[in-house]
């Protein structure tokens, strides 16, 4: 699934532009959507005027947790991954926070802080706050997507 | 968590950063190795099971009458063990001298030649860890290694840092996937991907050779040239170059000269240094192709008379079966039923089989005789030979149940 992007969240908004919701304009809501600031329930008009419910909806649907993702949205789906290890040697925040241990590809000398682990031929998700795609400063790494040979991690 | 790490035998990488935890004697979790190594490592707790016939039988039994099959055996066959350690391999060595017979296994329809030209320094090679440490331009031609090493990228050649290369793969490493299909290798290496056709890799090294002496690179098959000079600018931009050479490169070749050739080449006209490793599957296959090697100057398909070691293509395991020279086979750690053509192996029902397997296979359940033995690396502990050379010691998880390959091999040897 493709991540949402402000634009198209705003296109499902009621472009009305009435800062109910405490914002200048409803493109600024959609990007404090976007931020995770807000949520669709801050939008009154939307939340209430059934002309809307469908979008409404929409919307919700899209930053509801998907079952079996992490807060992240990360979901691992571990009938296609085989244990190559290459998401968890090429993580930035995992590399960071082990630099002699997965950074260097070995086993892991402390489990602390690490994302991404491997346990019984399987990519395990943890500690996901350390995410970089998670909190305010969140940026849109694709560290363990791009490495994936067969595909197996996604963000929803 | 850093403790007691143990080394998975379950290819030619030997990763010696597996940790385990155990439960009522068997392997219950394994953290840091791929799904290969977990099956193979969860494997070792069975009974020790010897078979006569296909019925259990005692071992000594089993192994009076292994001595009498090979015994009576005018030429026997010795197959397989690029899956023993390098103890048992030279236990087998000795038992071949012993028996007057064909000794061989299976590099010589794998990477054999490759492993032999290494060992005659024919090319320039060097170790994973130096491919860690320094390695800028790696490329994986005629292999997959992330469905047969499937911790190759991870471990050595792409995504850790090393001592060099303290800036990871983005900025510092430059992978490139040369095959006839896109691999999963090949997805890694998005752009660097070079599709050639079938039976294409003599006529695409000559034109890289060309590209890289500044030639215009032309192919038969109308490779665009535009490509190859690129691809030829990265490899003489490497500082520390290695080729991966897989059987789909091997297969290819009619003899191994132009790929020699290459790195030649590029030795001289790339910036730095270029080197070749074969991507060998077994995790001993380079051990026995070493051990043979220091003990008689060949590295697989060889024939004991009196001592004297000869060698030549008609005592490989498939001509030999082809030609119905052999009257027995020991079969250790391998399953040529499965795995050799039907035309081939359709000869080995003819002649009384023994086979020595941690699993059951297809050639087990065919012997005359059967000995289920210790996973190495599980249940027994030993050393074995690395992709690259490097010799690799390791210690047994659990207690074994089961006689290793090379008790049983010494005590068929002492029944003889």
């Amino acid at each position: 699934m493709k991540m949402t992007s402000t634009m198209e969240l705003y296109q499902l908004l009621p472009k009305t532009n009435c800062k109910e919701c405490g914002k200048n304009s409803c493109m600024a809501f959609a990007a404090a959507l976007m931020a995770r600031e807000l949520t669709p329930d801050d939008c009154p008009p939307m939340k209430n005027d059934p002309k809307y419910k469908e979008n409404y909806e929409t919307v919700s649907g899209m930053f509801s947790t998907t079952e079996g993702a992490t807060e992240t949205g990360l979901i691992v789906h571990e009938e296609l991954c085989f244990g190559c290890g290459n998401c968890v040697v090429a993580c930035p925040v995992n590399v960071a926070n082990d630099p002699y241990g997965v950074g260097a590809g070995k086993a892991p000398k402390s489990t602390g802080k690490l994302i991404l682990i491997i346990e019984d031929g399987i990519v395990k998700a943890q500690n996901v706050d350390e995410c970089r795609r998670f909190g305010k400063n969140k940026i849109l790494c694709t560290g363990c997507i791009v490495t994936c040979p067969v595909e197996a991690i996604e963000f929803v | 968590m850093e403790g007691n790490y143990y080394v998975c035998t379950g290819c030619g990488l030997l990763c010696d950063d597996i940790e385990v935890e155990l439960e009522k004697d068997a392997v219950s979790k394994v953290y840091t190795a791929c799904r290969v190594g977990v099956a193979h490592m969860k494997e070792g707790s069975r009974e020790a099971v010897s078979q006569v016939d296909g019925k259990h039988a005692e071992e000594a039994t089993a192994i009076e009458k292994a001595a009498e099959i090979l015994k009576n055996a005018k030429n026997p066959l010795i197959f397989g063990l690029g899956t023993s350690t390098n103890e048992a391999q030279k236990k087998a060595i000795e038992l071949a001298k012993k028996l007057n017979a064909t000794l061989d296994d299976t590099s010589s329809f794998c990477l054999g030649p490759v492993v032999e030209a290494l060992l005659q320094e024919k090319f320039n090679t060097c170790t994973l860890d130096d491919v860690r440490h320094k390695g800028d331009v790696m490329v994986f031609w005629g292999a997959d290694p992330s469905d047969s090493h499937p911790r190759h990228l991870s471990k050595f050649s792409y995504f850790p840092r090393g001592e060099q290369k303290q800036r990871g793969w983005e900025e510092e490493r430059t992978a490139i996937a040369i095959d006839i299909r896109k691999s999963h290798t090949a997805k890694i290496c998005g752009s660097n991907f070079f599709q050639i056709p079938p039976g294409g890799d003599t006529e695409f090294i000559n034109a890289l050779i060309d590209g890289v002496s500044g030639k215009l690179p032309k192919t038969s098959y109308k490779f665009p040239p535009k490509r190859l000079l690129e691809l030829a600018n990265i490899l003489k931009g490497a500082k520390f170059g290695t080729i991966f050479m897989g059987l789909g490169l091997l297969y290819s070749l009619d003899d191994l000269d132009p790929i020699i050739r290459l790195v030649e080449v590029l030795n001289e006209k790339a910036k730095g240094e270029f080197h070749l490793i074969p991507m060998v599957g077994h995790y001993n296959m380079r051990g026995f192709n070493e051990n043979l090697f220091a003990e008689t100057g060949y590295v697989n398909c060889v024939k004991f008379e009196n001592g004297e070691a000869k060698h030549g293509p008609e005592y490989s395991t498939v001509e030999a079966l082809k030609a119905k020279t052999v009257d027995a086979v020991l079969v250790i750690g391998s399953d040529p039923l499965a795995s050799l053509p039907h035309s081939i192996v359709k000869n080995l029902l003819d002649i009384p089989i023994i086979s020595i397997d941690p699993c059951e296979t297809l050639t087990s359940r065919k012997a005359k005789v059967h000995f289920s033995t210790a996973v190495t690396g599980v249940e027994c502990g030993g050393s074995a030979t690395r992709m690259d050379g490097v010799e690799v010691k390791f210690d047994p998880i659990l207690e074994a149940k089961r006689s290793t390959d090379e008790e049983i091999l010494t005590k068929i040897m002492e029944a003889l």
